[in-house]
């Protein structure tokens, strides 16, 4: 039961990083050392922040 | 044969890091012997086979057997002695760390990600064309020229990129090389963009047109990734993998749903002709390319990698299982004679360029200057991003190369071969197969379209059709049986489409950022990338720019893919050695002249490559194989008044005037701009040899590493002296 638990954890974990949506966690931890007094971004604010980050910066997919 | 850079690799080098060398333990060479036998006995049933079926798991073998050998040995090499990584010295994603452009990530997150963006169609289609010569001369090509080109390349380039804080292919030729390389680098690369994106479109249309199946399965993606695009920013912010896993369900439900749509009344508004898809296509690459990235490109970049990575590992456990036999000749007749009906050209220097990503793209070099080299934690990490996700890309080809080798070749011909040969009916491909020296029945083609509720496969070219048919069969055989045969043919061609789709969509931003870029220059205003009016002019010139070539290669009566698809495949080849020619001068200019061979090598095969085909492409006085030539005999009859085979009506005959007329000024402006920039080159490498003192880079300077990755293994550490 345990491996599996362990499996599918690593496979969520995965995903989560590859996505990116692990991203709003380590942005929170970011902004509370380099900001300790600022509100941290809610996940609606952050993803609006995110898409403009990638609006402006756009990756090409290969062939 | 990829062992025979051991040696190599075990010589110390005098310059060497002064640290340990490692000694292999008694173990690891009782292992690495016996991988080096399972690529052995691959490659030896490979060569010695002839005539006789062989099953595609020996492919396999000599496959992986030499991607182990190449990554444990030659990759290592590379990272050790050639670009002396060092762990100690802070990456831009430690030194610049803002959490948005540049953050250490995991290296397996890297690795996904990386694979991601240079994994698309490319490596799906360009194996697919060339099992016309057989499954051996490709297979040869894929490994060894992943082995010492292709992942040599990517590497290389992201390591330079990251010690240069992420900077582009563009931005360092022009500031390691020159103004003059660098313009002509960065117009290069555009153009050959244009050009990609229209292949890959018109791969699209090929497989989707008069396919009430497969247009209404893939236009359903539209709706399902606007709704993810609503739902992530809206209901559930942020929850991009349980939207992701919405999404793929939601994509198999319009799998399904597009069997049941051909079945019905409905299915009369889902056939398409060839035209009109190419305006659907070229509108829907207009406003995907100015919406905002969260509504449709966002989304289908998360779906399209999920149904990559699963479609992938599914494919490779598929071919372990089910083990098929490849029905294609191991070298065929085409490859000697060069007059096959898929492409024209003779083995070198076609098939080289026939196949380019998985062996060697030159598209993965922009991608290893783009994001990647911002994201690395440590420098020896370069050798599992660059190298191992080239080859895992290779795996991929391999994979397609089977799908289309396990087919019958008659089929294989039947479904790839110009339609002005094949004409229209089962009976009249069947004869024309005959005639190309293989059998198939009208009554066997018209069963496999049925077999995958298909219209039709006669003259489905471009590769897609052929690898969905190929994977149909070979899935059907471990999943489900021939019943599911029509559900696997439509998943593949939809995993296809989904792949372009996003690159059409993604290479069209990217396209209008260089143009914005360069125009800019010019004209303020343009330049602004917050101007409205400037993005949509940009847009419309880059969709109006690739839309062009895709229209041309849809009605062009002797068939777009034989056409443009050599011209894609030089392209990409060219770009390869502009980032080839590129590398090669840093190292130079590093000092490393004794190891500028490792990029050299495969920079003078490229070239001898890419300039022999785009040559005879040019001058050839064969019609087949000359754009020129061609143009010449169709103008002549023009003038004689005559209509010549392919060609229906005198309109017929002008375009076919036109489009080789264009390709082949195009194909000349190619050669031109790469030939600057490797003059270029040449004239900084011969500087740098003779210069007393090392040339200026614009390296980043040595800042000490802070970061620990305990976790990585000792023997995988790589220590450097800390230059």
């Amino acid at each position: 039961m345990s491996v599996v638990r362990r499996v599918l954890g690593t496979v969520l974990w995965y995903a989560r990083e590859l996505t990116g949506e692990a991203e709003y966690d380590r942005y929170c931890q970011r902004h509370r050392r380099h900001h300790p007094h600022a509100p941290v971004p809610t996940r609606r604010e952050y993803q609006v922040l995110r898409t403009h980050q990638r609006e402006a910066h756009p990756q090409g997919r290969c062939c | 044969m990829p062992t025979s850079i051991m040696p190599e690799s075990a010589l110390p080098g005098p310059e060497g890091p002064p640290s340990r060398r490692s000694r292999m333990t008694p173990r690891s060479v009782l292992v690495w012997t016996a991988v080096s036998l399972v690529g052995a006995i691959g490659w030896a049933v490979l060569g010695l086979s002839r005539g006789e079926e062989i099953s595609a798991v020996w492919l396999l073998m000599a496959a992986l057997g030499s991607y182990a050998i190449a990554y444990r040995f030659y990759a290592r090499f590379i990272a050790r002695r050639v670009l002396q990584v060092d762990d100690t010295r802070a990456t831009p994603a430690e030194r610049l760390e803002d959490g948005v452009d540049y953050h250490p990530t995991d290296r397996r997150v890297l690795f996904g990600h990386h694979f991601a963006a240079i994994a698309g169609a490319g490596p799906l289609v360009g194996p697919v064309l060339a099992a016309q010569m057989g499954y051996l001369p490709g297979t040869i090509w894929i490994i060894a020229g992943v082995i010492f080109g292709g992942a040599v390349q990517d590497m290389i380039v992201l390591f330079l990129s990251m010690r240069r804080n992420g900077k582009s292919l563009g931005q360092m030729a022009r500031d390691e090389i020159g103004r003059v390389g660098g313009a002509a680098a960065l117009i290069g690369v555009f153009a050959i963009m244009i050009i990609l994106l229209a292949v890959l479109a018109m791969i699209v249309v090929n497989a989707l047109a008069e396919s009430a199946w497969g247009t209404f399965s893939v236009s359903m993606t539209i709706p399902i990734a606007l709704f993810m695009g609503f739902y992530l920013r809206y209901l559930r912010p942020g929850q991009v993998v349980e939207t992701s896993l919405i999404g793929v369900a939601l994509l198999l439900l319009a799998i399904l749903g597009g069997g049941w749509i051909q079945d019905s009344s409905l299915a009369e508004y889902f056939v398409w002709s060839p035209e009109t898809l190419v305006f659907c296509l070229v509108g829907y690459g207009f406003i995907a390319s100015v919406l905002p990235v969260w509504m449709l490109l966002a989304p289908r970049d998360y779906l399209s990698t999920f149904m990559k990575v699963g479609t992938i590992a599914l494919m490779a456990v598929g071919v372990v299982i089910a083990a098929p036999n490849l029905k294609a000749e191991s070298v065929t007749d085409f490859a000697s004679t060069g007059a096959g009906p898929v492409f024209a050209g003779s083995l070198f220097p076609f098939l080289f360029i026939t196949i380019a990503c998985g062996a060697l793209s030159g598209f993965h070099a922009l991608v290893s200057s783009g994001t990647t080299p911002k994201l690395i934690q440590k420098e020896s990490q370069v050798r599992m991003i660059g190298y191992g996700s080239m080859l895992t890309e290779s795996f991929v080809a391999v994979m397609a190369l089977i799908a289309a080798c396990v087919l019958e070749p008659g089929l294989f011909y039947a479904m790839n071969s110009p339609a002005a040969l094949l004409g229209p009916t089962v009976d009249s491909a069947a004869e024309a197969v005959k005639n190309l020296g293989f059998t198939i029945t009208p009554d066997q083609l018209a069963a496999a379209a049925k077999a995958v509720e298909e219209e039709t496969l006669v003259g489905r070219s471009g590769g897609a059709p052929t690898l969905a048919v190929g994977m149909s069969e070979i899935f059907a055989g471990v999943f489900g049986g021939a019943g599911m045969k029509a559900f696997w043919y439509h998943f593949a061609i939809m995993f296809e489409a989904l792949f372009i789709l996003t690159t059409v969509d993604a290479g069209t931003r990217v396209g209008r950022f260089m143009l914005q870029d360069m125009l800019g220059n010019v004209w303020k205003p343009i330049g602004r990338v917050t101007w409205k009016p400037g993005i949509w002019i940009t847009s419309a010139v880059v969709v109006g720019a690739w839309g062009y070539f895709l229209y041309a290669g849809v009605t062009d009566p002797l068939g777009g893919i034989r056409q443009l698809f050599p011209l894609f495949g030089i392209a990409n080849q060219l770009l390869a050695a502009v980032a080839l020619a590129v590398t090669t001068t840093l190292l130079v200019k590093h000092g490393k002249q004794r190891w500028a061979w490792v990029t050299g090598i495969p920079l003078v095969w490229d070239v001898a490559v890419t300039f022999t085909a785009g040559w005879q492409k040019i001058f050839s006085d064969n019609p087949a194989i000359g754009f020129f030539a061609l143009r010449d005999k169709y103008a002549q009859a023009i003038e004689d008044g005559q209509l010549l085979p392919g060609a229906k009506t005198m309109d017929d005959m002008h375009k076919i005037v036109l489009n080789n007329t264009v390709d082949g000024v195009i194909m000349a402006v190619f050669l031109v701009l790469v030939l600057t920039v490797l003059v270029n080159c040449a004239v900084v490498c011969v500087r740098a040899v003779r210069a007393t003192e090392p040339l200026p880079t614009t390296e980043a300077p040595y800042v000490e590493s802070r970061i620990d990755l305990p976790e990585q293994g000792k023997s995988e550490s790589l220590v450097g002296a800390g230059s």
